[in-house]
């Protein structure tokens, strides 16, 4: 039995809620990197020089990479063999928020009431997935997420005879009706089979994947691969002003599914890929 | 690229010889304004009375900043997507605003506004927060500091980097560019 106290999970709230909106991660970087090379456009190769120029001063100089700095996402699995203490443990998840988005100089964009709109001033309340695992370990990961890429997600209903046909039809037609609101290079995450619920937070989750992990299951991983190939077609580019490179990876995650359904989400991040994570 | 430098304000002159596609550097004084804000300025406008500044010759930049660190100008200050300010846009034209900028697609109540007004739409490159606050050189809130991030801001830019994506003919660097790269 593991006892992990909730000041230290305050503590390693707040910091990853900075680093995660100072430091664009290395798997980002080097896509930017690749992209640079293989992009035709004049005006794209000059955005992600634009990209790469900004990820260098917001590590350097300690600023957030983009003004929005997210809803920030944390994702938790907790060790059965975890004793959590000192406190309420989502209390101590909010309070790092709290205390990392203002010691931190980072935007708060939360509202407490979706339609009064008045903001909390301090980006919480979090939204928190926890998941609950064999061992004696606490993983918390932080996933600031920005509105422009988020209001961009779609999820849908298919029926089962639509099958991967319809599934790519209607990631495709997601991202390209997103065009140039989201931000491209985008990641695009996906979530196939669950219920409607379910198949939303698995494309939350697959936008936690490094850039060029795959999915484990082959079929998907070449899904992933085409998929990618297809949207890097359509010519939104960077910024949606025209090029190759709309998209930086395609991550999938799926979920046994009813025999009535197959519901597919598709959640849109921004170039600004964001999280961090610690373990205890 | 050639840039074409721009001072505020900006002259029909000054916009009219604008094309899609464009880098053109902004100097002088900008306006910041979100959803909440642009809300406000329409009811005052539908109420006749006076806007916090006068929207002539003027650019209205949508950004929400992080706030400012100590000793800093401002914050982070990216553009913020365009779409909502779509329904408040076309009144502002109407009143002088030469100039919008932002990043995403527009509405066809926006891009007719700009042929008829003389005005054109410039996107920033978004999420380049960082890289472009080093062109903001002073900030203040002119108008509902309540709105916090999205209060009014007058800002003073140099070397503003923009890129025209709507321009007076009702050209659209979005389907333009679209076209072009699109694999046949």
């Amino acid at each position: 039995m593991k006892t992990v106290n909730t000041t230290a999970i305050t503590e390693a709230v707040a910091r990853m809620s900075q680093e995660a909106n100072y430091y664009l991660g290395q798997d980002v970087l080097e896509g930017f990197q690749k992209a640079l090379d293989e992009e035709i456009s004049v005006t794209g190769k000059e955005i992600l020089q634009q990209l790469i120029e900004n990820a260098k001063i917001a590590r350097e100089e300690l600023v957030p990479m983009c003004q929005d700095t997210g809803y920030a996402v944390i994702f938790v699995e907790l060790g059965q063999d975890v004793r959590i203490e000192g406190g309420d443990f989502y209390e101590a998840i909010h309070e790092g928020v709290r205390r990392g988005y203002t010691e931190g100089y980072l935007r708060k964009s939360i509202v407490s009431h979706p339609l009064e709109r008045k903001n909390t001033g301090d980006n919480t309340p979090a939204v928190i997935h926890t998941k609950i695992v064999p061992g004696e370990t606490l993983r918390i990961i932080i996933a600031p997420k920005g509105g422009g890429s988020e209001n961009m997600s779609q999820i849908k209903m298919l029926k089962p005879a639509d099958g991967i046909e319809g599934v790519r039809k209607f990631v495709i037609d997601t991202v390209r009706s997103a065009g140039p609101n989201p931000c491209p290079p985008i990641v695009v995450g996906v979530g196939i089979g669950g219920t409607f619920e379910k198949c939303a937070q698995l494309a939350k989750e697959a936008l936690l994947r490094e850039l060029g992990e795959k999915s484990k299951y082959p079929d998907i991983a070449k899904l992933e691969e085409e998929l990618l190939e297809e949207i890097n077609k359509l010519g939104i580019g960077p910024q949606g002003l025209g090029g190759k490179t709309t998209a930086l990876a395609v991550n999938i995650e799926i979920y046994a599914a009813h025999i009535a359904s197959l519901p597919v989400a598709v959640n849109l991040n921004c170039h600004a890929a964001r999280h961090k994570e610690t373990v205890f | 690229m050639t840039q074409i430098r721009l001072t505020t304000p900006l002259t029909d002159e000054d916009v009219e010889k604008l094309r899609i596609g464009q880098r053109v550097s902004l100097n002088g004084t900008i306006y910041t304004g979100r959803d909440a804000a642009h809300k406000r300025l329409v009811e005052l406008i539908a109420e006749g009375k006076e806007l916090p500044f006068d929207p002539k010759g003027q650019v209205i930049y949508y950004v929400g900043p992080t706030p400012a660190k100590p000793g800093a100008v401002i914050g982070s200050a990216g553009p913020t997507t365009s779409y909502r300010m779509d329904p408040y846009a076309p009144k502002l034209y109407e009143l002088g605003l030469k100039a919008s900028i932002g990043k995403g697609r527009r509405s066809e109540g926006v891009i007719n506004a700009l042929k008829q007004n003389k005005s054109v739409y410039f996107a920033a490159v978004g999420g380049a927060a960082a890289l472009i606050s080093r062109s903001i050189k002073s900030c203040k809130v002119i108008a509902y500091p309540d709105l916090g991030a999205e209060a009014i801001h007058e800002l003073v830019v140099e070397d503003f980097p923009v890129i025209v994506v709507n321009d007076t003919l009702g050209g659209d660097l979005y389907d333009e560019g679209i076209k072009i790269y699109a694999a046949k």
